[in-house]
């Protein structure tokens, strides 16, 4: 059995690429999905805070705008966000954790030390701190999320660095010469590589989480950017009549945060079914 | 001696710890290229007000200057005062704590004792209706955002069932003050009013913030039962025909919870992430609501003296989790 | 003498993602009491299973039973009630001697409170196993007087298996302790309920080389002291000349021949014994190899399976599996061309 159906097997993994593919979808072809695409910036104050009908099916918030449209569009910055914040992270922090854990000595163990402070305290509580500094707007949270979470890459790929060293397949190359370049690059990453996928994937979902969390606590882009997060602390106010302005956000972001998560143990199950299925962190 | 040695470098480590973290919050707000002082006084700030607020605060030194007078206030305890409430930030802090801390641990002691048992039930019997109906719960509970969860059982039991208060922390005076844990403190007074006012409107946030927390503990005890179930030495009682309860309660159960306590630590750092913003749906007094409230009012040297205090509860309690670890864990410390 | 254990064509397999893996094909063994039986074969020969399904311990889930029975003092194991086996059969009449003696403690309880259990359900002086019947297990009291003479059993037998200060060793973790003092207590542990037989799966494979032949050693004199049978899985037919009465021989999940020892290496009957006591180093230090592969048990070769790698093999040894060939003397073998010869 080829290992793409093996894959796709595993129902909750292919209802995670199902999710994403949905998000995707969504952000991509926001304008032709959309309703009312012009909603994004618009308001129409005679319409505000209508239920869900036939014009509006996830109805309208406090100005007016369709929700629909607003949440098909907030799926651009969910997806900006997750991706440019991960992989910014993931970017950083993977060569460093590999450089660190190759060569070792005090100024790795300082890095590491480093690592380890910003890794003490939740990623919100400093991405708080930064993104208040900044001022509101996605750049800054993205920012903020970039700098909270490479010393968790640096960290895992370093102590994988570091216990991958001891093998004997790596001790060889080196006494064979290779240059300490290929052997992190062509020796090192490609064997740590799917713990790195894995971790991704989850990190994902819990970034889109957090930098909802920022957007709810209005440290996210001001309005009328229609970030999820922000939506529903919008929707605050007026509950508990007009229900659907908090649902539907809410409901977005669980859904792309399960298809995350469904995605990360999909693949965590697919790439290596004996890793010890305890620890996930992010 | 093991033990007493990763305790001692522990503590060694603490100090320098909390020194980084109050340093690194430093340089994120005086080094990132943002006037903080434009920020706060707004768009409109003539450059006159903006040199005065830079005096007044103490921007216009030199930046170690700064960073120095910063330890010096932070080891004081003065962090300065806060905009809205115009008294010492600290104050402020210590005096919001005990609600937090009371909304917390209610909230572990919540999802471990709701966790545990179905994590161990979801293992023992895998792949069963239950086993995926606690898996699709779990996986649901840490897919949902924090906040929404908050508004939606407030939505649910508030404002359509009335069956639970819709915020704050008590109604009424409450009982006379002495830790600060309204719960302890009724029991104290034989306040039974006051309790079950305490009890009520601790209800809904508590649920709100154990439910992601129940999640991965319902993940990790079961995959900690799952890797002890396939161990060579449950085989080997059961092939001496110890009897299953013996096995499974007295024996896989410990192994499991002594995986699950090392994972304390990283849970009570989530519910402190989600705490921030579960305060604030419910009004509850704690430091939370004091970041979100900084957070409106720019006022950045709040903003600053929480992330400190928050850094330093969880140092503080990774520490202890770690020493109570090395303790149940005859292997040794980590 | 009617044996103490008697499996009688024992078939299983186990369901795996690729197939169902016939890993045992209507094996037969029988062990007399007080006798010591190797069982020799290569790794994944199926000797580990069978020493799982006498005991009952097989993984749950994915293997199945698929024939045969397993005669002990009268009962069929395989169709007994599972309480009663797990009472008064498993840890009692019949124990276990595991290969791995480190993962085979749980490493977060003493050693003595692991034996102390064992004794608490399973010691001589039991006769009804403590608690009252509706409460769980794991509740259940340990009666003082008895704790107290299960205890000086224990310390008893830590002294016969050679083990030094038996008091301060119980208090200690499995991690404190060396292979060779751990699997002492593993034979302890086994011997303490007072077995009619004692099943121990390659008990050597784990210890150091120099540990091996003491550990052997002391398995076959508290058998023989005892009047215990023991059931010894092992690749090593050093170990199976040292120290066992008779010899089993399997491979691929079939059971090929079985002889008393002198009869064993002196005379074997079956092609794949005479290559196996072949392959073993010359004195000079050459090794022979059998050529071939064991074959993969989702679709085995029928009847014999080792007629691929068999010079004597013919259509015959194809189409269906040899009977069994009484040579005389315990000593049988299935084999449609066996080796004869005279001793």
């Amino acid at each position: 059995m080829s290992d793409f159906r093996r894959f796709t097997r595993d129902r909750a993994a292919a209802l995670g690429m199902a999710l994403l593919l949905a998000l995707v979808v969504a952000a991509v072809f926001a304008p032709i999905l959309a309703p009312f695409p012009a909603d994004v910036a618009d308001f129409h104050t005679a319409n505000r805070l209508h239920a869900p009908d036939a014009a509006n099916w996830l109805g309208t918030d406090r100005m007016g705008s369709d929700l629909l449209s607003r949440i098909l569009f907030g799926a651009r910055i969910t997806i900006t966000i997750a991706f440019v914040a991960v992989g910014s992270a993931v970017m950083i922090g993977v060569p460093i954790g590999l450089v660190a854990g190759y060569y070792g000595g005090w100024p790795s163990n300082l890095l590491m030390r480093v690592s380890d402070i910003f890794l003490a305290v939740p990623q919100i509580v400093l991405a708080i701190a930064i993104a208040q500094t900044l001022g509101p707007s996605i750049e800054n949270v993205i920012l903020a999320l970039s700098i909270t979470y490479w010393p968790f890459w640096a960290r895992l790929v370093f102590a994988e660095t570091r216990s991958l060293k001891n093998e004997v397949f790596i001790e060889s190359a080196i006494a064979l010469g290779v240059s300490p370049l290929r052997i992190m690059t062509l020796h090192v990453l490609p064997n740590i590589a799917s713990s790195i996928i894995v971790r991704t994937s989850i990190g994902m979902g819990a970034t889109i989480l957090t930098a909802a969390a920022l957007g709810f606590l209005g440290l996210g882009a001001p309005p009328p950017t229609p970030e999820w997060g922000r939506m529903i602390a919008e929707s605050r106010e007026f509950l508990p009549e007009a229900w659907w302005y908090a649902t539907a956000p809410g409901i977005a972001i669980f859904m792309v945060v399960m298809g995350f998560n469904l995605l990360g143990d999909g693949l965590r199950d697919f790439l290596d079914p004996r890793i010890r299925r305890g620890a996930s962190g992010k | 001696m093991r033990r007493l040695e990763m305790i001692v470098s522990r503590l060694a480590w603490f100090v320098p710890t909390l020194a980084g973290l109050v340093v690194i919050v430093f340089l994120i707000s005086n080094v990132i290229p943002t006037d903080p002082v434009r920020v706060l006084l707004g768009e409109n700030a003539t450059a006159a007000q903006i040199e005065a607020m830079r005096v007044k605060l103490g921007y216009d030194q030199p930046l170690p200057v700064q960073l120095l007078r910063h330890f010096q206030d932070v080891l004081s305890g003065n962090l300065g005062i806060s905009i809205y409430s115009q008294r010492p930030i600290s104050e402020d802090l210590a005096q919001r704590l005990p609600a937090t801390l009371e909304l917390t641990l209610v909230a572990i002691a919540l999802s471990i004792v709701v966790g545990i048992p179905l994590g161990v039930m979801s293992a023992l019997k895998r792949n069963s209706f239950w086993d995926h109906v606690v898996r699709v719960i779990s996986v649901s509970g840490l897919a949902i955002a924090a906040f929404w969860l908050a508004m939606l059982l407030q939505f649910l039991f508030s404002m359509k069932l009335g069956t639970a208060p819709l915020n704050g922390r008590i109604d009424g005076f409450g009982p006379a003050p002495v830790t600060g844990f309204l719960i302890v403190d009724s029991l104290l007074d034989w306040d039974m009013e006051s309790l079950g006012s305490a009890l009520s409107h601790i209800a809904l946030p508590a649920l709100t913030l154990a439910l992601p927390a129940a999640a991965t503990i319902v993940r990790f005890t079961r995959a900690g039962v799952l890797d002890v179930i396939n161990s060579n030495h449950v085989l080997y009682q059961r092939a001496m025909g110890l009897p299953g309860s013996v096995v499974v309660w007295k024996y896989v159960l410990r192994n499991a919870l002594i995986s699950t306590v090392t994972q304390i630590g990283l849970i009570f750092g989530v519910l402190v992430t989600n705490a921030v913003v579960v305060e604030t749906v419910f009004d509850w007094p704690g430091i939370g609501t004091f970041a979100v409230q900084s957070i409106l009012q720019s006022d950045h040297k709040a903003i600053i003296g929480f992330t400190i205090w928050i850094g330093a509860l969880i140092v503080i309690v990774n520490l202890l989790v770690d020493i109570v670890h090395s303790f149940i864990d005859p292997r040794g410390a980590r | 003498m009617t044996a103490l254990l008697a499996v009688e064509e024992l078939s299983l397999g186990f369901a795996t993602e690729a197939g169902f893996a016939s890993v045992l094909d209507r094996v037969s063994l029988s062990i007399e009491r007080g006798r010591v039986m190797g069982l020799v074969g290569e790794s994944g020969c199926g000797k580990t299973t069978l020493a799982r399904a006498i005991l009952g311990v097989l993984p749950q889930g994915s293997a199945r039973i698929t024939g045969g029975r397993v005669w002990f003092r009268g009962t069929d194991l395989l169709t007994a009630d599972p309480a009663v086996i797990n009472r008064t059969v498993r840890g009692r009449a019949i124990t276990f001697v595991p290969q791995d003696p480190f993962t085979s403690f749980n490493p977060v309880f003493t050693v003595g409170e692991q034996i102390m259990d064992i004794l608490k359900w399973k010691s001589p002086g039991a006769r009804r196993p403590p608690g009252r019947g509706w409460l769980p297990a794991v509740v259940a009291r340990y009666p003082s007087d008895r704790k107290r003479a299960d205890h000086d059993a224990v310390l008893e037998l830590l002294d016969a298996v050679q083990l030094p200060r038996p008091r301060q060793l119980l208090r200690k973790y499995p991690h404190e302790l060396s292979g060779g003092q751990r699997q002492r207590l593993m034979i302890a542990m086994a011997l303490l309920p007072g077995p009619d037989l004692v099943i121990a799966d390659e008990p050597t494979t784990a210890l150091d080389v120099t540990i091996q032949a003491q550990i052997l050693g002391l398995i076959r004199r508290l058998a023989t002291e005892r009047h215990v049978a023991v059931l010894l899985t092992t690749h090593d037919l050093g170990a199976a000349y040292e120290i066992c009465d008779a010899v089993n021989v399997m491979y691929a999940g079939q059971d090929v021949e079985s002889a008393p020892v002198d009869r064993f290496f002196a005379a074997p009957a079956h092609p794949y014994t005479t290559k196996l006591l072949a392959s073993l180093p010359d004195a000079d230090g050459t090794a022979n190899g059998i050529p071939g592969e064991v074959p993969a048990l989702i679709a085995p070769p029928g009847g014999c399976r080792f007629h691929p790698r068999c010079e004597r093999a013919d259509g015959l040894c194809r189409d269906a599996r040899p009977p069994v060939d009484q040579l005389g003397g315990g000593h049988w073998v299935r084999c449609y061309h066996p080796h004869r010869e005279a001793l």
